[in-house]
């Protein structure tokens, strides 16, 4: 039965209760992050470390913090485990690190991360909270991926930088097709969110009043 | 006089090319869910003003004395040139705006009890607004100085007002029309920033 549970714990973000889609959490940064692959590929596996960090430690630490300063203590607790990620990042992969610029910094105030502290670590213990944190950070993780794909694929006309479109396609090169620069700007950004929403939403028969 | 238009064209620039939401996608969470009321988006959008004006200037005060590398040579102790604690200011920021967020909340509560009543609920929601937090590392990143720091913050608030209450009244009329299920909340709210987001594109040929 605990095995069935933990297993629900783990899927269910990933589709009907996705953290993005349905939970309306972590927006900003799955818009900034998005317009190539790699990147969102790696914010997503940054925030995934955090998010199960900052569950596995606050729900340790459910019953010494006092309830009316448990904000505080989470973001400092996220605030390291951030710190640990940046300097990584820096030291490891620097031209994504650059790239993604604030947007790591930002894993601080993404509201995934201190939802799912507040809502789920504060009440149940560290098993549970590490599968809640992996299952709510691949959800993430899977819509900057459709997102990013979507983004890359229609406005650079390649995937994870491989060119997917052939060449002599390009109108430079006597065909007729030019990428659709709106992508990569905020609006494509925007737009092809709102369309997912809609998709998962639709998939999942989930009606917002 | 001459520095005038530089810090106009800094503020024109932040609150309509750069606008820290619909060109940075920063404060999403809480423009999303708030924007449902036209008046709670004015009351949060004010408050981010209010906020983000002291914050910044505040924040850049704190990098530039004591984080920044070499910051702590006005201390006059030897060897402090070669410390670097730039690594810490994640921490160091999100402290100083959940603290200023508190004494803002205090100070209100004493000299503005009317001012309190109608931005209250909404200064603990900003201590974990992005908006706030993003406009601090930006302003580090961009390498501001004492001044430009506080009209960005400022500007970066108005910006965040401007396109809040936008969407809000977008939202208002959106409740007299028939949205397809699936779509209706966030979905329908995502599309319409997409156009509002497209229509500050315009801004983007405007250079000063």
């Amino acid at each position: 039965m605990a095995r069935k549970n933990g297993l629900k714990t783990l899927s269910t973000p990933l589709g009907e209760d996705n953290p993005i889609t349905r939970q309306v959490l972590g927006i900003c940064s799955a818009l900034a992050v998005t317009v190539k692959m790699d990147t969102a590929l790696v914010m997503s596996f940054a925030l995934i470390f955090v998010l199960v960090g900052s569950n596995v430690i606050v729900s340790l630490l459910r019953t010494l913090i006092p309830s009316r300063v448990r904000i505080i203590v989470m973001l400092t607790v996220i605030a390291t485990l951030v710190i640990v990620i940046d300097q990584f990042l820096k030291a490891f992969l620097f031209d994504i690190s650059k790239q993604l610029s604030i947007f790591v910094g930002l894993i601080i105030t993404n509201c995934i991360v201190l939802g799912r502290a507040e809502a789920f670590a504060m009440k149940n213990g560290p098993v549970e909270s590490a599968l809640d944190g992996l299952g709510n950070g691949l959800g993430y993780g899977l819509v900057l991926m459709l997102v990013s794909a979507g983004r890359e694929l229609f406005g650079s006309g390649s995937l994870l930088g491989m060119q997917v479109v052939p060449d002599f396609l390009y109108v430079e090169n006597g065909g007729w097709y030019v990428n659709n620069g709106l992508m990569v700007l905020a609006p494509g950004a925007f737009i092809i969110l709102g369309l997912l929403i809609w998709l998962q939403r639709t998939l999942t028969r989930y009606t917002e009043e | 006089m001459e520095a005038l238009p530089h810090y106009l064209s800094l503020a024109v620039e932040t609150i309509f090319i750069k606008n820290i939401l619909l060109a940075y996608f920063l404060g999403m969470c809480s423009f999303l869910a708030i924007s449902k009321k036209v008046e709670t988006s004015i009351g949060l959008g004010f408050a981010v003003v209010f906020v983000n004006g002291i914050t910044a200037p505040a924040n850049w005060m704190i990098h530039e004395y004591l984080l920044r590398p070499g910051a702590l040579v006005w201390t006059g102790i030897a060897g402090m040139e070669v410390v670097d604690l730039s690594f810490l200011s994640f921490i160091v920021f999100i402290a100083t705006i959940a603290a200023m967020v508190q004494l803002v909340e205090m100070v209100l509560d004493r000299v503005s009890p009317t001012l309190y009543q109608s931005l209250g609920i909404f200064l603990p929601l900003i201590a974990v607004n992005c908006a706030i937090l993003g406009s601090s590392l930006f302003m580090v990143e961009r390498e501001y100085d004492l001044l430009e720091s506080s009209v960005f913050g400022v500007s970066a608030g108005l910006g965040f007002f401007l396109a809040i209450t936008t969407l809000a009244t977008m939202r208002y009329k959106l409740k007299y029309s028939d949205v397809p299920k699936g779509l209706r909340g966030l979905g329908i709210a995502m599309l319409l920033t997409g156009l509002i987001s497209m229509a500050y594109m315009s801004f983007s040929g405007i250079n000063l």
